[in-house]
């Protein structure tokens, strides 16, 4: 098997990249338009793989911005995809994760070992008598209690003053703990942890620049969150929230109600400053076996749908990826406008998935993690045959990808295997 | 359990119910204030338990009710067991000991708690280590608990190969042939069963008790 040619040579630049730049995401918005692309596209989404590929550390690829753009670009280039996750942004975050005191994760040198991934602790950052807060002044909230339990460089925030109410001489004197030295302390450490990411996210923006100047676009800048998701992962805890279902219904509703506005808004402000219309938005708590159905349409999917509907009304692409098995959800989930997001499956049948949606929705995904990582090349192959003949070939507006990106643990051989593969099957 | 009340019956109802406020309530009256034997109460908990597991397997229930049971269970259990008199007869016996917990390299609990609690309603004697486990605990645990089941965790793709050196060591230590291994988690297939060299994966907390239950017959 020859390789078909890329769209451009990897030192392309100018006007040839800009038409195969043009050519590779066309593919894309052609899927999402539910119009046939002239040949599958097939993405790359590598975060720690990077380090595999390269056989240096995590946590090297964590801290090293240099390194860390070097190697995303040689692997883009090697690959030849039709778009890249934001590598540098997903990766080289260690140095800004520090400077932040960042809580809600464990990462190479800070809890778990050098050759090991960034790990989220899932804890109640909430509790469950402060729901009224949230729900009433979300900000105050944020402020005074969130940001200190969850990153250290807030820390000293809880003496801030309750803005709303300050008016006339009382904004005069109440402004007063500005004043105080943990408050003083926090700003000087936001501040310089903002320098940090300042630097991060320079780095990041450096590296889609080039590489759109090299003829690849990316896939997705903006991310975004279900309200479920976000109370659940982010303020709940999983325990916390399971619970929540039964003690404190109502008043989640209200928080999801809530939520979905301030994601909403956040969301379409951070997607039209990237530039780029594709927003990834992965999921956690849909799948069939965390929740029942009448769960799932009562607490789940309403205020996620307005979330999307609201993208899609800015001219937005959502991309949810709907992790783990989320079979008994397609039916639901299908009431969105047609030719308008991208459907990522993780373990969701896609030949079913493609049965059920393949007229409302491009889709994305998804060989499976164990073969990725355990399998052989020839498996890969016969895994990506099997999707662009029985979803792609018969009308489904499949973009090729792992089930989650690219395992970390995967064998180069194998990610060569599935991108030869994809030109093989489907052009 | 043939001679039950109504107040026995509203009790398992409340309870498989999922009627918090109320089963907490009732129970409390029964122990505190009717001074009824608490491993009477603690025994219809666990008929109570039984209803919401088969509820469970039967697609009706999900993890929000498992861990709502599991809470209540935890209440009214800190409230019976020290009335307990230490009179009373021993404990149940169990149908078999597993030992469970996450492999190395890998921090996620909430399936692996999940799998416990459901074991131990199911009647088994269920010994959790915790998470991110170095291989050498698992081999210490093993001899000293000497279980008849173990059950290894994760979430995250680098647990393909925690599990499987993991088995290699138990292996290796000779424990092998003593138990049967038993893994789960996020990602967990045929593919990761046959490359790990356990004897079965399971998909979620049910699988993980029917297995625990057709090895123990077989063993019985």
């Amino acid at each position: 098997m020859s390789a078909p040619a890329p769209d451009t040579p990897a030192a392309a630049t100018g006007a040839a990249a800009k038409a195969a730049y043009d050519r590779r995401w066309q593919r894309i918005l052609d899927c999402v338009a539910l119009k046939t692309p002239e040949r599958m596209p097939v993405v790359m989404y590598a975060t720690f793989w990077l380090a595999k590929y390269a056989g240096i550390t995590y946590r090297q690829l964590m801290y090293e911005y240099e390194m860390t753009r070097e190697i995303a670009e040689r692997a883009v280039l090697e690959f030849d995809p039709e778009a890249y996750n934001p590598m540098v942004l997903q990766s080289a975050s260690g140095r800004a994760l520090e400077a932040i005191g960042f809580k809600q994760l464990q990462w190479p040198g800070h809890g778990v070992r050098d050759d090991q991934p960034f790990q989220y602790l899932d804890r109640e950052y909430m509790k469950p008598e402060e729901y009224d807060d949230f729900i009433f002044d979300p900000t105050g909230f944020y402020l005074h209690n969130y940001l200190p339990r969850v990153a250290s460089a807030f820390e000293g925030f809880e003496e801030l003053p309750h803005f709303p109410g300050l008016h006339y001489f009382r904004l005069v004197a109440g402004i007063r703990p500005f004043a105080r030295p943990r408050v003083r302390a926090a700003l000087a450490n936001v501040m310089r942890a903002a320098e940090e990411v300042d630097r991060f996210v320079a780095q990041h923006t450096a590296f889609t620049e080039r590489m759109t100047g090299l003829g690849y676009p990316c896939t997705n800048i903006a991310t975004s969150i279900a309200p479920y998701d976000f109370i659940a992962d982010y303020f709940r805890g999983a325990r916390g929230m399971m619970t929540d279902l039964f003690r404190h219904k109502d008043k989640l509703l209200e928080a999801l109600d809530k939520a979905a506005v301030f994601i909403l808004r956040q969301t379409v402000a951070s997607a039209k400053a990237s530039g780029n219309p594709i927003v990834f938005i992965p999921t956690h708590w849909a799948p069939d076996a965390f929740m029942s159905e009448a769960q799932f349409r009562k607490f789940w999917w309403p205020s996620f749908r307005r979330v999307m509907i609201g993208l899609i009304e800015a001219d937005l692409v959502p991309m949810p990826l709907w992790e783990s098995d989320c079979t008994k959800r397609l039916e639901i989930i299908r009431d969105v406008p047609p030719g308008k997001c991208i459907y990522w499956f993780e373990r969701t049948d896609m030949v079913r998935a493609f049965e059920v949606l393949g007229d409302v929705t491009a889709l994305r995904g998804n060989l499976s993690p164990s073969m990725m990582t355990t399998g052989k090349p020839h498996e890969v192959d016969a895994a990506v045959r099997h999707l662009a003949e029985n979803v792609f070939a018969k009308g489904g507006k499949l973009i090729l990808d792992c089930a989650f990106g690219i395992p970390d643990e995967t064998p180069v051989a194998n990610v060569r295997a599935m991108f030869d593969a994809a030109r093989k099957y489907a052009g | 359990m043939s001679d039950m009340s109504e107040q026995d019956r509203q009790l398992m109802e409340w309870l498989a119910d999922m009627r918090e406020d109320e089963a907490l309530q009732l129970a409390n009256k029964m122990l505190l204030e009717d001074g009824a034997d608490p491993l009477r109460v603690l025994e219809l908990c666990r008929n109570a338990m039984d209803i919401v597991g088969q509820r469970f397997s039967q697609g009706e229930y999900f993890l929000p009710e498992l861990v709502l049971a599991g809470e209540m269970l935890q209440k009214i259990g800190a409230v019976a067991k020290p009335l307990i008199k230490q009179t009373a007869g021993g404990g149940q016996r169990k149908l078999a000991k597993v030992l469970i917990g996450t492999v190395h390299g890998d921090l996620h609990d909430i399936g692996k708690n999940i799998v416990t609690f459901m074991l131990d309603i199911n009647g088994f004697e269920v010994k959790d280590i915790g998470v991110d486990v170095p291989v050498q605990t698992f081999i210490d645990e093993i001899n000293g608990y000497a279980p008849d089941v173990v059950g290894l965790s994760g979430f995250l793709t680098l647990a393909f190969e925690s599990m499987k050196e993991t088995i290699a060591a138990i292996e290796a230590a000779g424990l092998r042939e003593r138990m049967k291994i038993m893994i789960g988690g996020g990602q967990i297939d045929e593919t990761v069963r046959a490359y790990t060299g356990a004897d079965a994966f399971g998909r979620n907390a049910v699988d993980a008790v029917s297995l625990c239950k057709n090895w123990a017959v077989v063993a019985a």
